[in-house]
Parts: structure tokens; C-alpha cells; sequence
């Protein structure tokens, strides 16, 4: 175990613990960019879609994993950004300027729509958010002449610097601009939990009457955290777009709500690492199957195919690691790190949570 | 006329809705979990009885099917509750929310690969028959629906009132601890809460399943219960039945009179406009937290 020896308070805010943390970040960063010399533009495309799945769910980090605001609508704020920058760029407006307004427009107006119900708690909220996923379907269609309906609407390339960036034509350029956003969006969040804001998002999380007992306003610090959450999933939407080509009303539909929640729980709720593990695991499911399904049948002769086997498996891997593991796969790696540092002095329940209550929303 | 027909179909979808909320609230007011699956667990109740009734799978008696499905919904309860959300307690209520979610895929893909994805419709005894009565048109099924839910909620009302049962499990919902001081083991009784509503999901699945055809997706219609019990406020069980009422004549009166779209949006609607207006639901059980 590394023992930092803090002499100054820059310590407690720096970037990164020590340079040996430093390090791994910077080898992945290398890794990640040299990544489109040694795999193809195939693989490459899901690796975008990595990174996009990867902002959604840091959107939704930020709101549930560390404000504690469960949210089943954060398709529906993808769907604001997607189509709030296609309507821009279909405008003329330059890809630089149309891409950030975007995350803006779609923070706006989804934190314009929840203000009402972000006085609720858990379930209420959950089922609040349900409602308005449910609801931006409709919404889609009904407002046709800006989306297209249930027909939909193309999503122009990305003209950057005068050079055409398109999902199909330069896969390896748009996996380069998915990574720029992500990056941006992680130091973006990072900077966010060392400031005073993400201190009072941790405190709300983990009691509201005892954060508003230290002059944290309620209803103003979860509004800023509704309005960051869905900037990053308008942003994520908007790349979305651009990495499908097409969308219509079902593209952002409750599924995607739903997986969403899913990703964060499984990578680990609370932390930001846990976005990036979910998104992995939850692209990696389809592909796995169908390279399973194709070894299967030219090796085998078997012909598995059944509908819905990607979502059954998903849900039934949340279930186990809810029940084993309730951190997350990031609390997986914690614990192995831990033991390896601790060797040979790590304790079984060293993870285990101190009090265990039920929360609950009835006077006893 | 019309308008009286159209409440009656309304009322009829309503009490499958009502069912189905006062299976979860039944849930939420025992062990504070939100059962998000009880959708899907209609959904599944209904393909079981669907599975041994039907001439194109097992073909048994409609009255025979009938409490085999339920019973075995019952059990599935009662072992969801032993198996999974008992290790849960004490966890946040999010983390059982998405656990429920997730049952509820499961339940979705089981049934898609035993029974297909295709609509199928419930072959009942009394299919296609209908009565007029002063020149309203009814359903046998629509009628026979409104008549169980009425002999379910008298039911219900005295099992919660006079049996042993039943008071241990509203000692155990109102106070855990006190309720455990008292001698009510309260696991066990949680579990068995499960298991009432699991049964209770078959009885709507069965209902909703005589009604029209049902397919996997059909759990999703959980999300409408939902809204029915949100505006009754989530822990009242009169609540859940009359808002599951009013979420199924709101739907067939704007379906019939308002705008193409609106019948789709309007039980979402309202249920938004509920929790902003009044958070706690029409009938609120809630009060301020107390630190």
C-alpha cells in the first residue's frame, strides 16, 4: 500500500493521488488513441459506441450515482440533444457551435421539464422519469415538422476543419472526435467532484436534512445537478445520432432509460470509472453472443436464435451482481487491488457497509 | 348509451389495472420494495394459464387451468421474495427498483422463448358472448371482470381485517421491529405478502388475457398500474383500485372524444400532473421524514 503524505492541501484536491496513478491514466490514454493501428474499422465503430454509451452514463452517474436522484428518462434528454443538433446543423450552423449548444439545449429544457417533480424522492421520481420516457415517444411523433416522426430524419456528418466526419466514410476520424468528447466530458466531471458543487451533490446523497442542516439548498443544487446530467446525455445523444445515421421516435425509447440505469449499476454506482465499466460490458454482451452464435453454427451445426436473449442475459448478470457484488464491477476491482496491496492482512468484510438501514418515507 | 358502454369497457380495463397496483402496493405498504416486474408478472400468470388451456399447447379445462396459474404464481412469489429480495434488505430502494426491472426482462424472455412472441388470445368458456341489457351491449368478460374485482376487494377487505393472517401482515407493514417484538415472523410473512400478490397478478393476467390477446411486451402495461397506484398515492390499497378506475375510463373517454395520440399520453399525464400537484397521491400516506 502507497502511503501519500499529504504537506499541502493541493493534495486532497490534486488530479491524481500520486504519479504512479498518473501513470496508468496516461498509458490508458495512449492506449486509446493508438487503439485504430491494431483494430479495424469494424471494431473500431463499437469502440466509439463505447465511449458514447460511456457520456450517457456519466450523465446519469452524476444524477443517480452521486446526487442519489434515480432517473428512468435519461433517454428522453438523449433525444433532445440528437435532435436539437441535427435541427442545427440542418440549419447551417457550424458543428463546433451546434454540437456543445446541443448538450445546452437538451440541459435547459430537461431541467425546465423536471424542476416540478425533483422535490420527489426514490420511487416517486423513478416513476415520474418513467412517465416522461414514456411520453417523449409520443412527443417525438406529435412533433413532427422538428423530428421527422415515425418516419424520422438523417443526421448530417460532422464537417470539421473542412474535413467530412462520418461513422461509415472515416470511422477512424469519428472514433478520434467521440474520444476528444469523452475526454473533455471526464475532466469536466472530475473537476466537478473536487469543487465545492460536487461536495453538496456527495452530501445530498448521503442525506438531504443533514446537507440542507450546512446551508446546501435543496431544491438549487439538484436543479444544477439535473441540468449537467442531461448536458452530458444531450451531448452523448448527439454523437449517438451521428454514430446511427437515422433516427426516429423509437430510437431513444424506455429500453435505452432502462439499460442506462442498468450500465451504472453494474460498472458501480458512485463511481465515475463504473460508467466506462457498464458501457464496456453492455457492448461487449451483443457482440460475445453473436460471435458465440456464429461458432456454434459452423462448428456445430446448431441454430440458436432467440429474441431478447441479449436483454435476458444482461438483466440476469444486474441480478448477481446486485446480489454478490453490490459495488459494482468497479467494487470488484477495489476489493482485488485492496487484497494485493493488504497481502497477506486483507479481512473478508474490510468492504462491508458499517450500518445497513431502510430508508424509508413513513413515519414508524 | 354510448357513453355508458364506454365507461363499462373503461371501468373493465381499470380493474385489470387496479389489480395489478394493488399487487404492488400490497408490496411496497409490507416491505417498502417497489415491485417494477408486477407487470410482468401478470404477463406471466396469464401465459401460464394461457399454456394449459389452450388446444395448441396443453388443452386442459378453463376451470382447472385456472387455479393451477394461480397457485403457481403464488409460489413464484413467494420464491422471488425467499430467493432474491430478501438478500436485498436494507439496501436502497433504487438498487430494488433496478433488481425488479431486471426480474422483469427475465420473466419477459422466459415466457418469449417457452410461448412465443406472437399474440395469442385465452381460449375461455365464455369467449365472444355478450349480453344486452337496455340497449348497452356488454361483454360477458368485461362484466365478469368488474364482478371479480368486486368479490376480490370484499375478499381482500375482510382477509385484512378478520383473518390472523391478515392483521399480522398489516401489524408487519405499519412496524417491522414492533411487529417482530410481538411474536409475527416477519420474513416469513413478507414472503407470503409476495406470494398474495403474485397470485393477485394472475388473477389480472387471466382477466386481461380473457379481454384481448396478451404477448411478452404486454407487462410493460405494469407502467400504467403504476400511474394507477401513484394517483392513488402508492400506500393505500383503496387508492390503487380507484386510480386504476380512473386511469381506465380517463383512457377510453379521450381514446373515443379527444385528439389522435392523446389516449396514449393521457395516463402519463395525469400521473405527472398528480405527483407535481400532489406528491403523496389523492389518498397520501406519507408524511414529513423524520431525520
Amino acid at each position: 500500500m502507497r502511503f501519500v503524505f499529504k504537506t499541502s492541501y493541493d493534495a486532497d484536491i490534486n488530479w491524481f493521488k500520486h504519479k504512479y496513478q498518473a501513470f496508468w491514466y496516461v498509458l490508458l490514454l495512449a492506449i486509446m488513441l493508438a487503439a485504430p493501428l491494431f483494430i479495424g474499422s469494424y471494431f473500431i465503430g463499437e469502440f466509439a459506441l463505447v465511449l458514447i454509451f460511456s457520456v450517457a452514463a456519466m450523465g446519469l452517474m452524476l444524477l443517480t450515482g452521486h446526487t442519489g436522484l434515480p432517473s428512468l428518462g435519461h433517454a428522453a434528454f438523449m433525444a433532445m440533444g440528437c435532435f436539437a443538433n441535427v435541427l442545427m446543423l440542418n440549419a447551417g450552423i457550424p458543428w463546433l457551435i451546434a454540437f456543445p449548444l446541443s448538450g445546452i439545449i437538451a440541459g435547459l429544457a430537461g431541467t425546465l421539464i423536471m424542476l416540478p417533480v425533483l422535490r420527489l424522492h426514490g420511487v416517486y421520481l423513478a416513476l415520474a422519469t418513467l412517465a416522461l420516457s414514456i411520453l417523449i415517444a409520443d412527443i417525438v411523433v406529435l412533433a413532427e415538422p422538428w423530428t421527422g416522426g415515425v418516419a424520422g430524419m438523417i443526421v448530417p456528418p460532422i464537417s470539421l476543419f473542412g474535413q467530412e466526419i462520418d461513422r461509415f466514410g472515416t470511422p477512424f476520424l469519428f472514433y478520434y472526435v467521440c474520444l476528444a468528447v469523452t475526454v473533455l466530458v471526464v475532466m469536466l466531471y472530475r473537476n466537478l467532484l473536487r469543487s465545492p458543487l460536487g461536495r453538496s451533490f456527495l452530501a445530498i446523497r448521503d442525506s438531504e436534512v443533514s446537507a440542507q442542516a450546512m446551508g446546501i439548498h435543496l431544491a438549487q443544487t439538484k436543479a444544477r445537478s439535473l441540468f449537467l446530467s442531461a448536458t452530458f446525455a444531450g451531448l452523448a445523444g448527439a454523437l449517438f445520432g451521428h454514430s446511427a445515421g437515422y433516427v426516429n421516435s423509437e430510437t431513444f425509447d424506455l429500453v435505452l432509460s432502462i439499460n442506462l440505469l442498468i450500465m451504472i449499476v453494474i460498472g458501480g454506482l458512485g463511481f465515475m470509472h463504473g460508467a466506462f465499466l457498464g458501457a464496456v460490458v453492455y457492448t461487449v454482451i451483443p457482440l460475445a453472443l453473436a460471435i458465440f452464435r456464429t461458432f456454434l453454427q459452423t462448428a456445430f451445426d446448431i441454430n440458436i436464435n432467440i429474441p431478447g436473449m441479449e436483454a435476458g442475459i444482461f438483466a440476469g448478470i444486474l441480478i448477481i451482481m446486485l446480489l454478490f457484488e453490490p459495488m459494482g464491477l468497479y467494487g470488484v476491482w477495489l476489493k482485488l487491488r485492496t487484497y494485493f496491496e493488504l497481502f497477506p492482512f486483507y479481512r473478508k468484510d474490510m468492504f462491508k457497509r458499517q450500518k445497513s438501514y431502510l430508508k424509508t418515507e413513513r413515519v414508524q | 348509451m354510448d357513453f355508458l358502454q364506454l365507461v363499462i369497457s373503461g371501468l373493465a380495463n381499470g380493474c385489470v389495472y387496479g389489480l395489478i397496483a394493488l399487487g404492488f402496493v400490497m408490496i411496497y405498504k409490507a416491505t417498502e420494495a417497489v415491485n417494477f416486474a408486477q407487470g410482468d408478472f401478470m404477463m406471466f400468470g396469464a401465459f401460464i394459464c394461457l399454456g394449459l388451456t389452450n388446444t395448441a399447447h396443453l388443452g386442459l379445462n378453463f376451470w382447472l387451468a385456472v387455479p393451477i396459474a394461480i397457485a403457481t404464481m403464488g409460489a413464484l412469489g413467494y420464491a422471488v421474495d425467499r430467493t432474491v429480495i430478501r438478500q436485498m434488505f436494507g439496501q436502497s430502494q433504487v438498487a430494488i427498483v433496478i433488481l425488479t426491472i431486471a426480474l422483469g426482462f427475465i420473466l419477459r424472455f422466459a415466457a418469449g422463448t417457452i410461448w412465443s412472441h406472437e399474440p395469442v388470445s385465452l381460449e375461455t368458456p365464455f369467449a365472444g358472448q355478450s349480453i344486452t341489457f337496455g340497449g348497452v351491449v356488454l361483454g360477458v368478460n368485461e362484466i365478469l371482470i368488474i364482478v371479480v374485482t368486486v368479490i376480490l376487494t370484499v375478499l381482500l377487505y375482510f382477509f385484512f381485517s378478520r383473518t390472523r393472517l391478515g392483521v399480522a401482515m398489516q401489524a408487519a407493514s405499519q412496524n417491522q421491529l414492533a411487529a417482530y417484538y410481538m411474536g409475527i415472523p416477519v420474513k416469513r410473512i413478507q414472503s407470503l405478502v409476495w406470494a398474495l400478490s403474485g397470485a393477485l397478478a394472475a388473477i389480472a393476467g387471466i382477466l386481461f388475457a380473457a379481454k384481448g390477446a396478451i404477448e411478452p411486451n404486454v407487462g410493460l402495461l405494469g407502467i400504467k398500474a403504476f400511474a394507477a397506484a401513484a394517483i392513488g398515492g402508492f400506500g393505500s390499497l383503496p387508492g390503487a383500485l380507484v386510480g386504476g378506475l380512473i386511469i381506465g375510463v380517463v383512457e377510453q373517454v379521450t381514446s373515443r372524444y379527444g385528439i389522435t395520440g392523446l389516449s396514449q399520453i393521457a395516463p402519463y399525464a395525469l400521473l405527472l400532473l398528480v405527483l407535481i400537484v400532489r406528491p403523496g397521491g389523492l389518498f397520501s400516506q406519507t408524511q414529513k421524514k423524520k431525520v
